[in-house]
């Protein structure tokens, strides 16, 4: 059994004891490093996927007027966009790293749970069909947004349900796995690896588990009242039977403001770690990283109506979100500023994971800051709704979480696949996404601010212009990820032998074994000083 | 798709070229209510502030990314802890916020004080149309999108106002407070106009409250800003402030108006009458979801033509359109009995259907009660 | 297998959670369908069912094999513990949202429906209602009565539950059975009186917000009180086989915190939805 075995395989493709192989290695795994290379590659898939739908909601907006699809197909396009990307995507990427990077980071011969790590794993694949099947029954996929509100969604059809069940199932996988990860983390570090000695992705990690469990139960209570709602007569949201349809809107953002910062918080702990790497400084103000972190996740659960500023909510509560909402930008910045001193006299090189992280340092503080602009109640009267708000959430998630994702992706292919990525090709890809990104996005502040609202087929012609703007910067940015793609493939077929320590400045416990990472690791833990 | 694609580029490469004499607009719309300006004001303060940090702080990285390199042979120094520096960037930006939050708790007080309004308007969402009430004045009209089709499928060279303009503009006199009570029928929307700096939900079974004043006479449009189903993008917001005097002449025009469809009720009508003006009420009313052919968009919104209920007897025809179900809207309170007698005479002898009989106007009022 | 406990047990490979996504496939595609009324629902949902209790039965058994062959050292215990905990702690804030939703209805909607005279110009706030819309009389749960003997009986087996435990510390098995069953026996009588109190009750889930509260809350601590008396009729079956001894019985531990849980979560509920 596993447990006796010292592992020493360079290549973890064939194993020498009693793994199966081919096709049931993966299906029947308890490794984490193959459960979190499934993750990712499944996350890539969706973000392909949902990133295709957009391509089809910016090739409608190209120009006023319909001309691809109909208005209720094109709220389908838009709802399942951002559902896929949300769920199917980030979510499950950042889970991937965790996988990888955990059990590495704090010398732990696996999860603490490695059957239940798989089960997390395949759980998506179920409700990753529900969401994909939703498209071909009557009716076509749900068309609500991917905030589901009553009583539209209440007027939806089947595939209502459908993307209602599959978010159950989603959770169900994201609650067993961040019971993992927590436990994971206190109970299976390295004999020396403090709390405080753990490498800041580990932390940023752990608060993000506990945003996790925290709120997903409340989203599936959400989702439990809808389904009720529409077809068991209940009247939660219903004024006529007492309810409210705002009710559900304060339940699913009670769940929905943490899910943005579950979607950031990972990102924010792998720019922590290549960072010093590639300024060959430590990390500054570790332990103010900590608490700031700490204090994000915590103030995320105060601020969800900042969502629900136009729903005429009484003065009181008005401003009281308002300013716990403002209130969040002092322990990010307090992350960005140590970001900044940790560059500060450095000795810095900038291979391509350095610059997917100094340009996620510059990009996210800008939809920081228009998210600070959202935040101030009287402008959002303005903003609630418009591109402004397409605009905030894509710097933030785009530009804050995929690009940070690449970025992680670049930084570790190395010791994932025993092979440098082509540094040349992976630069192209940096810039062509940055470039693109904000070609397609930074116009959609303005036409925010001047009116246009989000989650319209079509518009009328004075957004013309930006408009076609932003769908050509969108086919660029599309083509680039077909790039990212390719020299993903390349990296994993072949390429330079990449050294343990594959990273000059590289600090930790994963450097320390070989490249690409045997299939069993610490199984006899490493002493930490 | 082929001849789409065509068009597709064609269009695309001709937008280009007009483009360079297209007006870019960057910023809020131009305020024409106190509130708006004060918001607008707000927005400019947050903005500068936001972009004087933005620069300082990107100062900051942009300089010590060219400085402190490896390739420039800098060497990395040590240290990894600073406390005052760390009190420091956790107290500036906080006092930052203060300065901001101040002038915001004031507009959002502003904002909520609906007392002392000079008139009141009950606005109500439908799917996908905005209903005015002017409430103690008995003037009550439905608010339709006017662009045509046509123009939305690019068959039609698209107007000034393309998906701004409607059938009846909501009409207000100038500098007077406005006190908008806002509800829906069937799902949530949104009322918005830009320059009048409100934008409020509107909530099925709930009434929220929101006023203006517009300082400026003019005609003003926004748009429904939630998303409320398949003609979200379709429902548009138009309001003309105008002097005290035409506000006046308005207002007893809409009254005659009125009177005129309540005298036309009383009066026998022929069937070729009904289906004549039936054919306007239906694409005026009908026909966005269930389209202009009839062909319905099942199994959401079901087909006219052929359908079980406008070839069914007649009193279940009357019944559903008068007091609806589930998606379909009750149009007792939407429309005046001569045009739901016409549409009913137009959706059961029109559209491929020919049933034969026709309910009579005062039949629909007798139905009412 | 090693019986080497030095080292944190690592399972081998497993079809278990493979079942787990197919069984979570079939019951969700399938309860899709039967709310949307397609023929093929049913059979899914049963087939799922089915395959749902082959594997708890099966992942379960896999994992008691493993624990009373000792694989699991000190560390692995600790690990249970943190996953149990948790767990719990997930399902208290599931409930937390219904709650949640409870005191928005009375404390928020309900009175704003009042204000609203334009829509509702005769609804008057208050608790319980079914809402302006909803105009058949019905008649509220009280709380005492029922409800009361409920809570009664909810407590003592939450008693009887640690005098068991107490048994087994002792290393005294007939205490520790015959708690064990007691507390099944409660919990069986608190379902059957909860089964016939929605029976006789005045109104159902269709009664406005406080027929939909009311049902969900209890329907869903109904459920939990369920799957624990399972659990321990689980347990009590694994003590007839003499599994478990006085220093080493997460299992049992586990399943009682589960059980205190459901006490707890249900004290809630007598006062929120029954009593005030
Ligand atoms: C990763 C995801 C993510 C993140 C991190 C954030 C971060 C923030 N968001 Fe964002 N937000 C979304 C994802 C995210 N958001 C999404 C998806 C939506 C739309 C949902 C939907 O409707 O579909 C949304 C919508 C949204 C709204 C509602 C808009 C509307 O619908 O009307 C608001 C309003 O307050 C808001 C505010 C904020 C704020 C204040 C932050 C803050 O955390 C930002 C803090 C960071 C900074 C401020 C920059 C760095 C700080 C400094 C450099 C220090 C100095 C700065 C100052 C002192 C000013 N967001
Ligand atoms: C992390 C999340 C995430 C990410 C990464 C993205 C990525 C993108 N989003 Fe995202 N978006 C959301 C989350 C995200 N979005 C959310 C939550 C919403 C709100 C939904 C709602 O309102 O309910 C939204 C809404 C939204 C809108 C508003 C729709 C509306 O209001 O009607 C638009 C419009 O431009 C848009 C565009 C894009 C584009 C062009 C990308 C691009 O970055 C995508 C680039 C990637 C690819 C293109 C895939 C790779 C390439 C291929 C698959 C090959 C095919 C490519 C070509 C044919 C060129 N998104
Ligand atoms: Cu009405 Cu959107
Ligand atoms: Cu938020």
């Amino acid at each position: 059994m596993s447990t006796t075995t010292a592992a020493h395989h360079d290549d973890h493709g064939h194993d020498s004891h009693g793994h199966p192989t081919g096709l049931m290695r993966w299906v029947k795994s308890t490794n984490h490093k193959d459960i979190g290379t499934m993750y990712l590659w499944f996350s890539f898939a969706m973000f392909m996927f949902a990133g295709a739908l957009a391509m089809g909601i910016r090739a409608e907006l190209f120009q006023p007027g319909l001309q691809f699809v109909q208005p209720d197909v094109f709220n389908q396009l838009t709802t399942l966009h951002g559902l896929i990307m949300i769920f199917g995507a980030i979510m499950p990427a950042f889970v991937g790293f965790a996988n990888w990077q955990v059990p590495l980071m704090i010398g732990a011969p696996d999860m603490a749970f490695p059957r239940l790590n798989n089960m997390s794993f395949w759980l998506l694949i179920p409700a990753a069909i529900l969401l994909l099947a939703s498209f071909f029954v009557p009716g076509g996929a749900a068309s609500g947004g991917w905030t589901m509100y009553p009583p539209l969604s209440v007027q939806g059809g089947m595939s209502v349900d459908m993307s209602i069940l599959a978010l159950h199932i989603l959770g169900v996988s994201s609650i067993v796995g961040s019971i993992n990860i927590i436990t994971t983390i206190f109970n299976m570090r390295a004999p020396g690896m403090t709390l405080m000695k753990m490498p800041m992705f580990v932390w940023t990690w752990l608060i993000t588990a506990y945003l996790l469990i925290a709120a997903m139960p409340v989203l599936a209570g959400a989702l439990t009242m809808l389904i009720t709602d529409r077809h068991f007569g209940t009247t939660f949201f219903n004024a006529a039977g007492g309810g409210d349809p705002v009710l559900f809107q304060h339940v699913f953002w009670f769940f929905g403001h943490p899910e943005v910062y579950i979607m950031i918080l990972p990102a924010f702990g792998i720019l922590s770690t290549i960072i010093p790497t590639f300024a060959r400084k430590p990390l500054f103000g570790y332990a103010s990283m900590v608490y700031a972190t700490a204090a994000i996740a915590v103030l995320s659960f105060v601020v969800w109506a900042h969502h629900m500023f136009t729903t005429g909510m009484p003065v009181a509560g008005q401003l009281f979100f308002m300013y716990s909402t403002m209130l969040i930008s002092v322990p990010t910045g307090v992350k960005v500023f140590n970001w900044l001193a940790t560059m500060w006299k450095g000795s810095m090189t900038f291979e391509t994971p350095m610059l997917f992280s100094v340009a996620v340092v510059f990009l996210f503080t800008i939809g920081g800051l228009t998210g600070l602009v959202c935040a101030i109640l009287p402008v959002d009267i303005q903003l609630q709704d418009t591109y402004y708000v397409v605009a905030h959430f894509h710097y933030v998630l785009f530009s804050g979480a995929a690009m940070s994702i690449m970025g992680g992706v670049y930084y570790w292919l190395p010791k994932w696949t025993g092979h440098m990525y082509d540094e040349k090709l992976g630069k192209w890809h940096f810039w062509t996404t940055t470039i693109a990104f904000n070609v397609t996005f930074f116009p959609m502040h303005f036409t925010g601010l001047a009116g246009m609202p989000r989650r319209i087929p079509d518009y009328s012609q004075q957004f013309a212009e930006f408009n076609m703007i932003s769908s050509l910067g969108a086919f660029a940015l599309g083509i680039s990820q077909l790039l990212f793609l390719y020299v993903v493939i390349k990296c994993v077929r072949g390429g330079t032998k990449a050294t343990n320590q594959v990273w000059e400045g590289a600090h930790g416990l994963e450097w320390t074994v070989a490249s690409p990472a045997p299939f069993h690791t610490f199984e006899t833990p490493p002493q930490v000083k | 798709m082929n001849k789409k694609a065509i068009f597709f580029l064609g269009t695309a490469l001709s937008s280009i070229a007009s483009s360079a004499h297209a007006a870019y607009d960057l910023n809020l719309k131009a305020p024409v209510t106190e509130i708006a300006a004060q918001i607008f004001d707000l927005h400019m303060l947050i903005v500068w502030v936001c972009l004087a940090i933005f620069v300082v702080v990107f100062a900051v990285m942009f300089y010590s990314l060219y400085k402190h390199r490896k390739s420039v042979g800098h060497k990395a120094a040590q240290f990894h802890e600073h406390h005052t520096l760390e009190i420091v960037w956790t107290i500036i930006p906080a006092l930052i916020l203060i300065v901001m939050a101040v002038p915001a708790t004031k507009t959002i007080f502003a904002m909520k004080d609906t007392s002392e309004a000079d008139m009141t308007v009950k606005v109500t969402g439908y799917q996908w149309k905005w209903e005015y009430d002017y409430l103690d004045k008995n003037v009550k009209f439905i608010s339709n999108l006017s662009t045509t089709q046509d123009q939305i499928e690019n068959k039609a060279e698209k107007s000034e106002n393309y998906l701004l303009e409607v059938d009846n503009p909501m009409v207000v006199p100038v500098g007077k407070k406005v006190r908008v009570v806002l509800t829906a029928s069937d799902v949530i929307h949104a009322w918005w106009v830009p320059e009048f700096g409100v934008k409020q939900d509107a909530i099925p079974g709930f009434i929220k409250e929101v006023w203006f004043k517009a300082e400026k006479e003019g005609t003003y449009r926004g748009q429904c800003a939630e998303l409320c189903g398949k003609n979200h993008g379709y429902m548009p917001i138009v309001v003309e402030v105008v002097s005290e005097e035409k506000y006046n002449d308005w207002l007893s025009a809409k009254a005659e108006e009125a009177a005129a469809g309540a005298a036309g009720a009383d009066k026998e009508w022929t069937k070729d009458d009904l289906v004549a003006n039936g054919k306007t009420v239906y694409e005026k009313n009908c026909a966005v979801c269930h389209q202009a052919t009839g062909a319905g968009l099942p199994p959401a919104f079901p087909a006219i033509t052929g359908g079980k209920i406008t070839t069914g007897p007649i009193e279940g025809h009357l019944d559903i359109i008068l007091n609806g179900k589930n998606v379909m809207p009750a149009w007792k309170a939407l429309l005046n009995d001569v045009e739901i007698a016409s549409v009913i005479a137009y959706e059961r002898n029109a559209l491929g259907n020919s049933v034969g009989d026709i309910i009579q106007p005062s039949a629909v009022k007798a139905a009412r009660k | 297998m090693s019986q080497d406990t030095k080292n944190y047990y690592l399972p081998g490979p497993s079809f278990w959670p493979l079942i787990a996504s197919i069984s979570l496939f079939l019951l969700a595609g399938g309860f899709a369908m039967v709310l949307n009324k397609v023929a093929m629902g049913t059979p899914l949902m049963i087939a799922g069912g089915l395959s749902l209790a082959y594997l708890l039965f099966g992942w379960f058994k896999e994992v008691i094999g493993e624990s009373v062959s000792k694989f699991y050292n000190k560390q692995v215990d600790i690990s249970f513990r943190w996953g149990m905990g948790w767990f719990i702690f997930s399902e208290v804030m599931f409930f937390f949202g219904f709650f949640g939703a409870l005191f928005y209805a009375r404390n928020v909607s309900v009175p704003w429906l009042a204000d609203a005279k334009l829509l509702w110009p005769n609804f008057v706030a208050g608790w319980p209602t079914s809402g302006p819309g909803i105009t058949e009389a019905f008649t509220a749960m009280g709380p005492w009565g029922l409800p009361a003997i409920n809570t009664l009986i909810l407590l003592t087996s939450g008693a009887t539950l640690t005098w068991a435990h107490w048994g087994l510390m002792k290393n005294q098995r007939t205490q520790l059975k015959v708690g064990l069953a007691l507390t099944i026996l409660l919990g069986a009588i608190f379902l059957y009186l909860q089964m016939h109190e929605y029976a006789e009750a005045g109104f159902t889930i269709k009664t406005g917000i406080y027929g939909a509260t009311f049902y969900m809350l209890t329907g869903f601590h109904g459920l939990h009180v369920t799957m624990g008396a399972i659990m321990l009729a689980i347990i009590l079956f694994r003590v007839m086989k003499g599994h478990f001894d006085s220093h080493d019985h997460f299992g049992f531990e586990a399943v009682a915190w589960y059980w205190h849980f459901v006490d707890v979560v249900w004290l809630f509920l007598f006062i929120f939805v029954y009593w005030l």
